[in-house]
């Protein structure tokens, strides 16, 4: 397990676009290896710890940059071109960040902790999903058991995105034994604090630096770690709509990356034969129109999270619910698609997981999109909802 | 060869010029002496696969074809760049 992290943040003072940048290329050096070994992007996220990235999204009250949810898109588009993984990992950590810092509930102990984000340069992960609940996230089995002034939490959880490197776990529990499913709170837990017993490895078609291994879950923890607002309203207004957010970002930034190469090969075929249209060219038109759909598509939904995003009556409307779940479903598919376009148009180049033209990783990668909380899932949520829904 | 004799040595292939590029001074307006600007992508694609370059966006301009001087300079500041 990853002890606490000792890494006390040095203030780097470059622009954050210098920062960024920096992280993008450690990223893309790395990511053939990360893919190739099935490894945690240690070295990308190394670099956000000594750029001041992983505590950004914080208020500057709380020791961080205040980023907007359209500059951590941003972020999290050129983290994904550069390697998906990184970037997936970029955009979970913040998801759980904003989940902490924007329902603190007057807590102070919560304040102090999420605080130490920016100060410690922690990684944050995430415990949702429980083995016996059939992968819906708002449901828990597992519950919050007090025990003294401390609380004990086990839970069996299939999936933990690079659990075992982060510095905090933000678990979600029944409240207590006598709970609903439903009746879910958030714990925030230190790596110091619990035990991970894996439970099964992580080697799959793609996105396979994301280290999501399965484990048993073993907390104590103060009391004061639990959030008291119920994780309905945590999950409505702040981790749902963020995560959908970032992941589109991610998924931009990868079909950015792959339109790039589908324009780098094609161009190199036009330089074989002047004079004619190499064939991929027509392709390439649709492959940018549609780039140019997921673009207007990212940004008009971020725009709209924005603005509604301390609205809480309108964060939780079925209105902004239905869009928010739309925004990962299309954009899961506008990545699968674009993947599969550049593979058409690269061809032989394309498919080589080797040479300057190779889209197969990223292919590989997009092919999770869908998957990671799966989309049919989503799409019977919304379609409940819509049956409610007026207008 | 320098830069501007392979120019103009693409610019006789691909340019569709009324003239031979030979004939024509670094500064004479390429535009007017019958390049298309069909024939200046060709141009443009012949030019970076003589100098294996990729000309950036922001030089995909019709100036930056519009004389032998204007295309060799951008070939030399490219080259310069990656080296």
């Amino acid at each position: 397990m990853r002890m606490p992290t000792t890494i006390t943040a040095t203030k780097d003072a470059r622009p954050l676009a210098e920062r960024v940048a920096h992280v993008a290329d450690i990223a893309a050096r790395y990511a053939g290896e990360v893919d190739a070994a099935a490894r945690f992007p240690a070295e990308a996220v190394d670099a956000m710890r000594t750029t001041g990235l992983l505590g950004a999204s914080l208020p500057t009250a709380l020791g961080g940059e205040g980023l907007t949810l359209a500059q951590l898109g941003s972020i999290a588009a050129k983290l994904g071109a550069a390697c998906s993984s990184t970037g997936m990992v970029f955009a979970m950590h913040h998801s759980q960040v904003l989940s902490l810092s924007r329902h603190l509930g007057g807590s102070a102990s919560l304040a102090i902790l999420a605080g130490r984000i920016a100060s410690e340069q922690l990684l944050l992960a995430s415990a949702t999903t429980e083995l016996g609940i059939g992968g819906d996230v708002r449901s828990s089995s597992c519950f919050v058991d007090l025990e003294g002034d401390k609380v004990r939490l086990i839970k069996n959880a299939p999936v933990i995105s690079y659990g075992s490197e982060a510095d905090l776990v933000l678990v979600t529990a029944r409240r207590n034994a006598d709970s609903a499913p439903s009746d879910q709170v958030l714990v925030v837990c230190d790596a110091a604090n619990l035990t991970l017993e894996a439970t099964g490895g992580w080697d799959t078609l793609g996105l396979r630096g994301t280290a999501s291994m399965g484990y048993k879950l073993n907390a104590l923890v103060a009391a004061d770690r639990v959030i008291p607002e119920a994780y309905e309203a945590i999950s409505a207004e702040t981790m749902l709509p963020v995560c959908h957010v970032l992941w589109a970002s991610v998924w931009l930034g990868m079909s950015r990356a792959l339109v790039e190469t589908s324009r780098q090969y094609v161009r190199s075929a036009a330089r074989r034969s002047i004079g004619s249209v190499p064939p991929g060219a027509t392709k390439l038109v649709g492959l940018i129109a549609e780039l140019e759909r997921f673009e207007a598509l990212v940004e008009g939904l971020t725009a709209r999270t924005e603005s509604l995003f301390d609205d809480r009556d309108a964060m939780g409307g079925i209105g902004y619910q239905v869009s928010i779940n739309n925004l990962k479903v299309t954009a899961s598919e506008l990545v699968a698609q674009v993947a599969t376009a550049a593979l058409a148009i690269t061809g032989i180049s394309g498919y080589r997981n080797d040479g300057q033209y190779s889209v197969a990783r990223i292919f590989r990668d997009a092919q999770g999109a869908a998957l990671m909380v799966h989309n049919d899932r989503i799409i019977a949520n919304t379609a409940r909802l819509i049956l409610v829904q007026k207008g | 060869m320098s830069a501007v004799d392979t120019v103009r040595r693409v610019l006789d292939t691909h340019g569709k010029l009324k003239t031979p590029a030979g004939a024509l001074t670094e500064d004479d307006d390429l535009y007017a002496a019958g390049m298309t600007s069909h024939a200046s992508v060709n141009v443009m694609l012949a030019v970076e696969d003589a100098f294996d370059i990729e000309f950036p966006d922001e030089l995909l301009t019709k100036t930056t074809f519009c004389s032998i001087r204007s295309i060799s300079s951008a070939v030399e500041g490219l080259l310069e760049a990656a080296a």
